[in-house]
């Protein structure tokens, strides 16, 4: 994970970077209105709140039962011929595709989006073992031109414009230039319907399982999805423990609220309901279907009563379409998998707090991410009780999180107990406000980072609570 | 953060006023107004001696034990059932929301739940406990309103400051782009990550600026600070008020 790690600690040049380029900034910020506005359209007709509610509820369910749901959901899926399969890291679910390729002498993978296997880093693990995967997702596809991760998790290559994409597909493809999307498309589309009919094993990403009928559910608006789930001979599906829900029905209000919450999209082009490989019957669809279940950091996420609500996230997006940081800086500067705010919520339990720099803190908690959450995770308060892990910041309740307290710097908390003293005792708040309103222009015009921006505020000439002692004097 | 549907109490004879303490130290005027808009509304104010900093900034930066040392001594300072009013949706936002969480499992957590239920943000208490009605003084003029993100997100009042002034004949209303986004200010934010605040900041007073009002008002002192310093330093013509010492400025001298 050293590539990972290594991005994540370069959060503030990288951040300083993107703000000083008005490409990037131009480019998220009009992306971002758009989407922020087709959400809004699409849930004008309902009533949000409630579907919100609802959605929340079924992924709480689903969490308080998460094991017992698992192991029907990998009963259920035996049932209908799909092999599970357990991965505690994301290496090790490296290795459990990289060993079924092999077994089936596999030398070329077709993968439809998929985050977990973004966080698996699984394209340059298969490459190692001279196992060549193409992303079919048309975002996924310039991105892996490219040679760069995903800047959001549902419009991986959201940071480029069509100019940008054009150039590259000239570049490595052979494409002709063009500024007309339909012919960009159309071009990808050709080269990758061949490697469709070519590939050995397809991978893909799953949006929910249902444990109750061990069924796969897929959305996507292209098409690879379903050709990467049933053109090759093997497809592996790979997700995150969490994405389990209880019953067929839960799927009902949490597609209407992911594809609206996502896209702006009543619904998806293609809905994927995957229930095993293909029956001696069937004439098509693959001949093996696995699952692969991958850990890595959620289990111990699980544990914690409060940080378990990170666990309902069902991968939506909205909540970096509507963050004013992510807004500003796009989705690189944050050097993680997922951006945004739920990487700042997540990505620590992956990578440790240790490695997550200063993610948890690079949020005013506004709150326009909550506001937005389509299952309702306080992302706010979450993003509170991993700064306070991060400093080892509550004596009532020890730290938990892998990577706590190495935020907590002693000249920092030398300033932090002064201001504790100045507030929790009186004669101190009246003394040190005495002073600060006596030398009020003593005080330095420039503050740091303040006043790099900003005017210095001035205290006023005399506090209130001293106007309020003279109002008093003088009425008694 | 929380859909507690709020509950309004019927008018009071006597509120607490805690008045936060950027106002305490940089805008007195806006406390003075309040106590002020709350006396002409015939309710006695009681302002406790002793109250400094609601812990909100040592909350914001993970350092629960900081933060409830200052919260615990300013609980105390509250002890009759009266309601707590603030200047602030930001603070009132810290006693009403995070106190009981802060507090949770300690020997205080029924105080700090006692206190969230009666806590109110000034201009909310004004329009929906007090039913003010305000008679306008002033001259023509056009406001844009900044409802700062946890006054709009945690106190529920993005209507509020739009309503109080609908209700001054003189002031036209005029709405800013983008009127929901945060407008950089953070806390400690501004100071750890402050490019990022600046590029906040800067739309946001861009914004305001650009929008055809003669000033805007906000209900809170933090936003004020960082929207009026960047206006100041970027030579922007636009400027901020608190909207209680604008609501107090405007109605001076009667009430309808
Ligand atoms: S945290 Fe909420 S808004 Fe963000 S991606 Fe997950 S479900 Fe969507």
């Amino acid at each position: 994970m050293s590539t990972a790690t290594d991005a994540v600690k370069h959060f503030t040049p990288r951040a300083r970077a993107a703000l000083d380029n008005p490409a990037v900034r131009g480019n998220f910020r009009k992306a971002m209105d758009g989407l922020m506005s087709k959400r809004q359209d699409a849930f004008a007709d309902w009533d949000l709140e409630e579907l919100r509610e609802l959605g929340a509820a079924v992924r709480l369910r689903a969490l308080s039962r998460l094991p017992e749901l698992l192991e029907q959901l990998e009963r259920n899926l035996q049932a209908n011929g799909i092999q599970v399969h357990w991965a505690q890291t994301g290496e090790q679910a490296c290795e459990i595709v990289r060993d079924i390729c092999v077994a089936r002498n596999a030398r070329t993978v077709i993968k439809g989006k998929s985050m977990v296997s973004e966080e698996m880093e699984l394209n340059a693990f298969l490459a190692r073992s001279g196992i060549e995967a193409l992303e079919s997702d048309l975002g996924e596809y310039i991105i892996q031109l490219a040679d760069e991760a995903p800047s959001h998790i549902i419009m991986p290559a959201i940071h480029k414009n069509t100019t940008e994409i054009s150039e590259l597909m000239h570049e490595k493809t052979g494409t002709e230039r063009s500024s007309d999307v339909d012919y960009l498309t159309a071009s990808a589309r050709a080269q990758l319907r061949e490697k469709f009919m070519q590939a050995d094993v397809g991978v893909s990403g799953v949006n929910f399982a249902v444990a109750e009928t061990g069924t796969l559910c897929l959305v996507e608006n292209e098409g690879n999805g379903r050709l990467t789930t049933t053109v090759p001979g093997c497809h592996i599906a790979v997700t995150g423990i969490e994405k389990v829900v209880e019953h067929l029905a839960d799927i009902a209000p949490l597609l209407a609220l992911l594809t609206r919450s996502a896209t702006g999209q009543h619904i998806t082009t293609y809905v994927n309901m995957i229930s095993g490989p293909r029956k001696t019957d069937e004439k098509d669809g693959p001949e093996e279907v696995h699952l692969v279940l991958v850990d890595a950091g959620r289990s111990a996420i699980y544990q914690d009563r409060e940080l378990l609500d990170t666990l309902r996230c069902i991968r939506c997006g909205a909540c970096m379409n509507h963050c004013p940081v992510y807004t500003r800086i796009g989705g690189h500067a944050y050097g993680t998998t997922y951006p945004g705010p739920i990487g700042k919520i997540l990505m620590p339990h992956m990578l440790g707090l240790d490695n997550t720099g200063s993610l948890a803190t690079a949020s005013t908690l506004c709150g326009a991410c909550a506001e937005v959450c389509p299952v309702k995770i306080p992302i706010p308060q979450l993003l509170q009780r991993l700064r306070s892990e991060a400093m080892d910041g509550d004596p009532q309740r020890p730290a938990t999180v892998a990577g706590h307290g190495s935020k907590r710097r002693w000249l920092e908390m030398l300033l932090w107990r002064g201001w504790t003293v100045f507030n929790s005792r009186p004669w101190a708040y009246r003394l040190g406000t005495a002073l600060i309103t006596r030398c009020r222009r003593l005080m330095p015009s420039r503050l740091g980072a303040w006043t790099r921006y900003r005017s210095a505020p001035r205290p006023a000439a005399q506090s209130l609570q001293q106007q309020l002692r003279q109002r008093q004097c003088k009425e008694s | 953060m929380s859909d507690v549907i709020k509950q309004y109490p019927a008018k009071p004879a006597r509120v607490y006023f805690y008045a936060t303490c950027l106002v305490d130290l940089f805008y007195p005027e806006v406390g003075l107004a309040g106590i002020q808009l709350l006396e002409r509304e015939g309710i006695e104010v009681i302002f406790p001696q002793h109250q400094s900093c609601c812990g909100q900034p040592a909350y914001t930066s993970g350092l629960n034990g900081q933060a409830r040392t200052v919260a615990a001594s300013q609980l105390e300072l509250f002890p009759e059932n009266w309601p707590v009013v603030v200047p602030s949706g930001s603070c009132a936002g810290m006693l009403r929301k995070h106190y009981p969480r802060l507090f949770a499992g300690t020997g205080l957590a029924e105080q700090a739940e006692q206190l969230a239920g009666r806590t109110w943000e000034l201009t909310d208490f004004l329009l929906h406990v007090c039913r003010i009605r305000l008679q306008d003084h002033g001259e023509p003029v056009k406001v844009a309103v900044h409802t700062s993100c946890s006054g709009r997100r945690e106190m529920g009042i993005a209507d509020t400051g739009p309503a109080l002034l609908a209700q001054l004949d003189n002031v036209e209303l005029v709405q800013q782009a983008r009127p929901a986004e945060c407008c950089g200010f953070g806390g400690t934010f501004a100071v750890r990550h402050p490019e990022i605040s600046a590029a906040m900041v800067e739309d946001k007073a861009r914004a305001l600026d650009d929008c055809g009002a003669d000033q805007f008002v906000s209900t809170d002192c933090g936003c004020l600070m960082n929207i009026d310093g960047f206006a100041d330093k970027q030579k922007l013509a636009t400027r901020g008020q608190h909207v209680v010492s604008f609501l107090w400025q405007r109605s001076k001298g009667g009430t309808a």
